[in-house]
């Protein structure tokens, strides 16, 4: 067997496994902590079940509305599909739905629970600005996120997270007016802050997950192409053209980020702790170290 | 796909198998008694072209290989999709010679270590109306499928066609059961 240029990267998946071993000793010791402190277990597990069943089975079509995208077929759009067809058979993958939406901001996402449920997603601003080489690039890395089910591992990741911060809220609401029960305030005042702790390192370790997941789709994407530098000049295309949208005509966007393949939302002096995005040095210097991999002489 | 693999965001590769495609010569035949078409001797084999010096030397390396036999010249299109398309010209008759040339094509990249960028070889046949079909040979899963786009029409296919011919080619070469990955090579060269 011949082999592949496909080298993997060690590093970066040795601190993806640490961080998702930190999340679940986090949300294990959280779930301990609610049921030592007398919050029924069958609550919980009702709590959470159903919001994974939720955001499993809908994500796809929320992400997809609130984009107001629509669905095109190979007649409507016959390039792109054309693209995702031949791309998919590289990488032998099923075909996702492809969608287009109607918005000037460049930009593109992915999303749906496995291969066979997902759907890619492009802007008409992206495909404007980009030419044909570059625009694959970005499909490749979608498809990346695809074929990773990166959109089922972040939804897994964030939805203990998300109970965490249910708990937070009904102690808003409730905590108050209970109070006068005798001792019944102070496991759920430990409750709270409890929640609201695991929300906050829940919310970061979902981060810097969703950073090293975007490395690895741009990798792999880059692997596919075989053009690295298509995909970084890309990169800097949308990057640049980010920058210069006013943000305020943005923000609506802003809870789509996490499925973006650059963030819509330009972060002024936020901290690279919070970002969804990995900066765009980084991902360029990532696609330079694959394009010398492929340069490389037998 | 195993769990470990979608925890850490990757997939195995497959195994492609290229000794399928000696197959084509007896199903050449098949094709020719009882579907009417017959072989037109061009054969090609499409793959994306890597950037950097290393895949530039191995493709020249590929065509002056090829071209070394003294027969028809090996030709390069690049197509609207960016795809790069390798031609191989044999006498009609010499389907085996063509398959052997596919298959040079298919090995050298695989060995050079480019075997991820391969989409496609394809086998042109011609029947006496016209039409044309092309068998299109999977390098990623193994399997052919017959693409037959129609007559007159700009970029439609000949599904009757395609499904007929699909019925005799079963006994000879393994044909891709899902149809969904029979996928349309239009702007593909000879065809």
């Amino acid at each position: 067997m011949a082999s592949s240029r496909f080298i993997k990267d060690r590093g970066l998946t040795s601190r993806m496994t640490l961080v998702m071993a930190l999340m679940a000793v986090l949300y294990l010791a959280f779930m301990a902590l609610l049921i030592t402190q007398g919050v029924s277990t069958a609550a919980i597990i009702v709590i959470a079940a159903a919001f994974a069943v939720g955001q499993w089975y809908f994500s796809d079509k929320v992400a997809l509305a609130a984009m107001r995208a629509r669905q095109v077929t190979p007649e409507q759009a016959p390039e792109l599909h054309g693209m995702i067809d031949r791309l998919c058979a590289m990488a032998v993958m099923p075909k996702p739905r492809v969608y287009i939406t109607d918005m000037d901001m460049p930009n593109a996402f992915a999303t749906g629970r496995s291969p066979k449920h997902s759907a890619v997603c492009v802007t008409t601003g992206i495909m404007r600005r980009l030419t044909a080489e570059e625009l694959e690039g970005v499909l490749a890395h979608e498809l990346s996120h695809v074929a990773h089910r990166d959109v089922a591992v972040m939804t897994i990741a964030s939805f203990l997270g998300v109970v965490a911060g249910l708990i937070t809220r009904w102690g808003l609401i409730f905590g108050g007016g209970r109070g006068n029960n005798n001792g019944g305030a102070l496991p759920f005042l430990v409750i709270w802050l409890a929640s609201m702790v695991v929300a906050a390192i829940g919310f970061l370790l979902t981060r810097v997950l969703s950073r090293y997941r975007e490395l690895c789709a741009d990798r792999s994407g880059a692997f596919l192409t075989g053009k690295p530098s298509a995909l970084a000049s890309a990169l800097t295309k949308i990057s640049g053209d980010m920058a210069r949208i006013p943000t305020r005509d943005l923000r609506q966007a802003e809870t789509m980020n996490a499925f973006f393949i650059a963030p819509a939302l330009k972060g002024t002096g936020l901290n690279s702790l919070l970002a969804t995005h990995p900066p765009l040095e980084q991902r360029l210097d990532q696609l330079a170290k694959v394009s010398a991999q492929l340069g490389r002489p037998l | 796909m195993g769990f470990m693999d979608a925890i850490l965001g990757r997939r195995k590769q497959v195994k492609p198998d290229l000794d399928q495609l000696f197959a084509v010569p007896s199903a050449a035949v098949t094709l020719q008694v009882s579907g009417g078409f017959t072989p037109t001797g061009v054969g090609s084999v499409c793959y994306r072209a890597n950037e950097g010096a290393a895949f530039a030397t191995m493709q020249n390396d590929v065509q002056r290989l090829l071209d070394a036999d003294g027969g028809p010249a090996v030709e390069r299109v690049t197509d609207s999709f960016g795809f790069t398309w390798l031609v191989c010209r044999q006498e009609p008759e010499a389907v085996s010679e063509l398959v052997t040339e596919l298959h040079a094509v298919n090995r050298s990249l695989e060995e050079a270590g480019f075997g991820a960028s391969l989409l496609c070889s394809l086998v042109i046949f011609e029947h006496a109306d016209g039409r044309r079909l092309g068998l299109v040979y999977l390098y990623k899963q193994g399997t052919f499928y017959p693409f037959a786009p129609a007559a007159g029409g700009r970029e439609q296919r000949d599904n009757a066609l395609e499904l007929q011919m699909r019925g005799l080619l079963g006994n000879d070469l393994t044909v891709e059961p899902d149809l969904s990955r029979w996928m349309a090579i239009w702007g593909a060269p000879g065809l």
